[in-house]
């Protein structure tokens, strides 16, 4: 039971650091390779979680996980910064910058302790004492989405909403069928493909994916 | 039978792409997609006519009620508007060198999916499946926004997908928490809507608020209410117009019909303060977006755009009154926006290939140069601001007097504030595009290269036009007569506030 506990703790935590990582590094090289790093810790909670309740469907997502996360989505991302003028670029110049999105990011954690207090409270146990952090990197990918300018960045801030979400959907326990889990991570792989397209397309037309180009439409 | 005619509306159009993907785009298969809209028409009269009460079907996958009929019937008449009218539309961008067939075959492939997926939103048995489906619906749309790869076209499908991508994943955290609050209630219920406003009363409290809250917002940004709206103007000012007719007559319905059965959910949980007091912020505050953006607006398809955004509002007012009375009236103006929306946007679409521009100030005498597309955009925005004998007419009365009757009096009346000031707006802009004299326009038009495919184009601009003014009528029809479609309303309205 201890080790059940203290493996779990370990991934959410493992999960709550990349998330800082994210918004603490600037090179998008380096950004994509913690998100790598987030994948496997969103499929280890998974795992355990299957682990503690004997459930192998749970551990057949686990998988999945591991192969969408942890490697199909960083390739995509590492493939959308390929061999444009920006390769390797650095993000360059957030709208906040480090110290501040640092400080946002603890602010946003003791916010989502503060939300999630009925979550907690509706079937306390180790799992649901960690959903907090789920919901803590939902809002730490959102500000990423809000606050960077490069169309790699932002991506990287929605994949971290993506994980933070799918992280809460684990330890909220609660089924929601195969269905629905299939779907939703189709949709995900379909709308992070999209984006990357549309990101080489902007390359195409733009010259770069800073999104401060981004003037032609507005009132 | 029942199950065969339920499955339709989802698995026609997805034949169609096929055939399209297949055979590509010809003058034979132009006229499929029509067809296919016609079936989904067809199959949801059909389903409306024999079935009594709510029935599902495919294993509990998908099942039909009185409002998934209703959603049926908008989403097959204005896809019909809107398919019927573009193999025309097509022609002209071929004809002008904008599209090839094979820009053309790509677009109705995926016209078709996009219809699919709505369909299936409105169908799903549960709000798991319905959220796919409402992702699906961003997926399929990305690069019809995108068509034209103009750096303003890219642009407005970057922020389209990024933008409805983020607020529907708010909603994919609210249906998880709302998961979690079913499951904990051990009534096993899963995400099925049926069983969920069965078992709602013992849900918690407390976290089905919070899972109400970000549903609302997050689908709410498909909608295009205020808080996530940002993206609708830019989308639909650059999507072909056909798919703007879709995405603003169809979509964003489809989401907010979303948005009533978790309203449905949430009252039976929480009372009716807390749905009441969400949407009537973000109705009225869609409401002073679109006013303040409209009066100074220079380009007529983000006047449309933001046009709709007004009208989901004031059915975000509506469902914030509640009743069945308010929500009846909340469907017939889903129906009636729906057609007049599209058919302004179909129009809009011709007036861009007629006179090459899509700023307010480059269109000037349209009444003297293209009487009957001049005609049909006055009739539209007149239908858009209420006037009867639109249907939209008797829709908006509905929802204020309901407003009045439940206490929202300050909020209706600030309402009906913004409506007024919007609706001058509209009518400002449109008489200085249809009125006046051409002389002044036709020389600042482009010469010579402008005026001779404004002259091409008038022929064909007419020969479009047929979808429009009846859809037109249609909507004219429906403020006068509702006919059976009065009992079909009222019982959908029934089905979201459970008294049968």
């Amino acid at each position: 039971m201890t080790g059940y506990v203290q493996s779990l703790d370990l991934a959410c935590g493992a999960l709550l650091v990349t998330a800082v990582v994210i918004v603490w590094r600037r090179r998008l090289s380096a950004i994509i390779r913690t998100f790598a790093l987030q994948g496997t810790a969103l499929a280890a909670i998974a795992a355990i979680l299957a682990a503690h309740g004997h459930d192998p469907r749970l551990g057949a997502v686990a998988a999945g996980v591991l192969v969408l996360r942890a490697v199909a989505l960083p390739w995509l991302l590492r493939r959308a910064l390929g061999s444009g003028p920006d390769a390797g670029g650095r993000e360059t110049r957030p709208l906040i910058n480090v110290t501040a999105s640092l400080l946002a990011v603890a602010a946003l954690t003791m916010l989502a302790y503060a939300v999630s207090r009925p979550l907690t409270a509706l079937d306390p146990s180790p799992a649901a004492d960690a959903i907090p952090v789920g919901i803590a990197v939902t809002l730490s990918g959102f500000f990423v989405l809000v606050t960077r300018r490069r169309a790699v960045s932002q991506l990287a801030g929605f994949l971290l909403m993506d994980n933070g979400i799918t992280a809460t959907g684990f330890l909220t326990t609660a089924d929601t069928g195969l269905l629905v889990e299939l779907g939703v991570s189709l949709d995900v792989l379909l709308a992070v493909v999209v984006l990357r397209v549309l990101a080489g397309r902007m390359r195409d037309v733009f010259g770069d994916t800073d999104l401060d180009d981004l003037r032609e439409l507005r009132d | 039978m029942v199950t065969l005619l339920m499955a339709a509306p989802v698995l026609v159009p997805v034949c169609v792409a096929i055939c399209y993907l297949l055979a590509g785009w010809r003058p034979l298969t132009a006229w499929l997609a029509p067809v296919s809209a016609a079936l989904t028409l067809a199959s949801a009269l059909a389903l409306a006519a024999v079935l009594p009460g709510s029935r599902a079907a495919l294993d509990g996958l998908i099942r039909a009620d009185r409002l998934t009929e209703f959603m049926l019937i908008v989403i097959g008449s204005v896809g019909l508007l809107a398919t019927a009218a573009t193999p025309a539309w097509l022609r002209g961008e071929i004809a002008a060198g904008r599209a090839t067939t094979r820009t053309a075959a790509r677009h109705s492939v995926l016209v078709q999916l996009f219809l699919a997926a709505m369909a299936a939103a409105v169908l799903a048995a549960s709000l798991g499946v319905t959220w796919v489906a409402i992702e699906a619906t961003t997926v399929a749309t990305a690069f019809l926004v995108g068509q034209r790869r103009t750096r303003a076209a890219v642009e407005a499908a970057w922020k389209y997908v990024v933008i409805c991508s983020a607020g529907i994943a708010l909603a994919l955290l609210g249906l998880l928490l709302l998961n979690a609050a079913a499951a904990h209630a051990g009534a096993g219920t899963g995400l099925d809507w049926a069983r969920l406003a069965a078992a709602a009363t013992r849900l918690n409290p407390a976290v089905t608020r919070i899972a109400v809250a970000l549903l609302i917002v997050g689908f709410g940004t498909k909608a295009g209410l205020a808080p996530l709206h940002a993206w609708l103007p830019d989308a639909h000012g650059q999507a072909p117009a056909p798919v703007s007719a879709l995405m603003s007559g169809v979509l964003l319905s489809v989401a907010f019909c979303a948005i009533l059965r978790v309203t449905a959910i949430a009252d039976l949980v929480l009372g009716t303060g807390f749905t009441r007091a969400l949407l009537a912020v973000l109705g009225l505050g869609s409401l002073l977006v679109a006013a303040s953006l409209l009066i100074r607006q220079r380009d007529y398809k983000r006047m449309l755009a933001y046009s709709s955004i007004e009208h989901m509002g004031v059915m975000a007012l509506g469902a914030a009154a509640g009743g069945p009375l308010a929500l009846a009236a909340v469907l017939l103006h889903m129906l009636g926006h729906g057609l007049a929306k599209g058919s302004l946007f179909v129009s809009a679409g011709r007036m861009l290939q007629a006179t090459g521009t899509s700023r307010i100030d480059g269109v000037r005498g349209l009444a003297s140069r293209l009487p009957l597309l001049a005609a049909c955009t006055g009739a539209g925005v007149l239908a858009l601001a209420g006037f009867p004998p639109f249907s939209l007419f008797a829709s908006e009365i509905g929802i204020i007097r309901a407003g009045f009757a439940t206490g929202l009096g300050g909020v209706t009346a600030a309402a009906l504030i913004l409506m007024i000031v919007i609706t001058a707006a509209l009518l400002a802009h449109t008489s200085r595009m249809l009125l006046g004299t051409d002389a002044a326009a036709g020389p600042a038009a482009g010469g010579g290269n402008g005026s001779s495919a404004g002259g091409a184009g008038a022929s064909d601009v007419t020969a479009g036009l047929a979808p429009v003014v009846i859809a037109l009528a249609a909507c004219a029809v429906l403020g006068l007569y509702a006919g059976p479609l009065a009992g079909l309303l009222h019982s959908a309205a029934h089905t979201l506030t459970r008294t049968p």
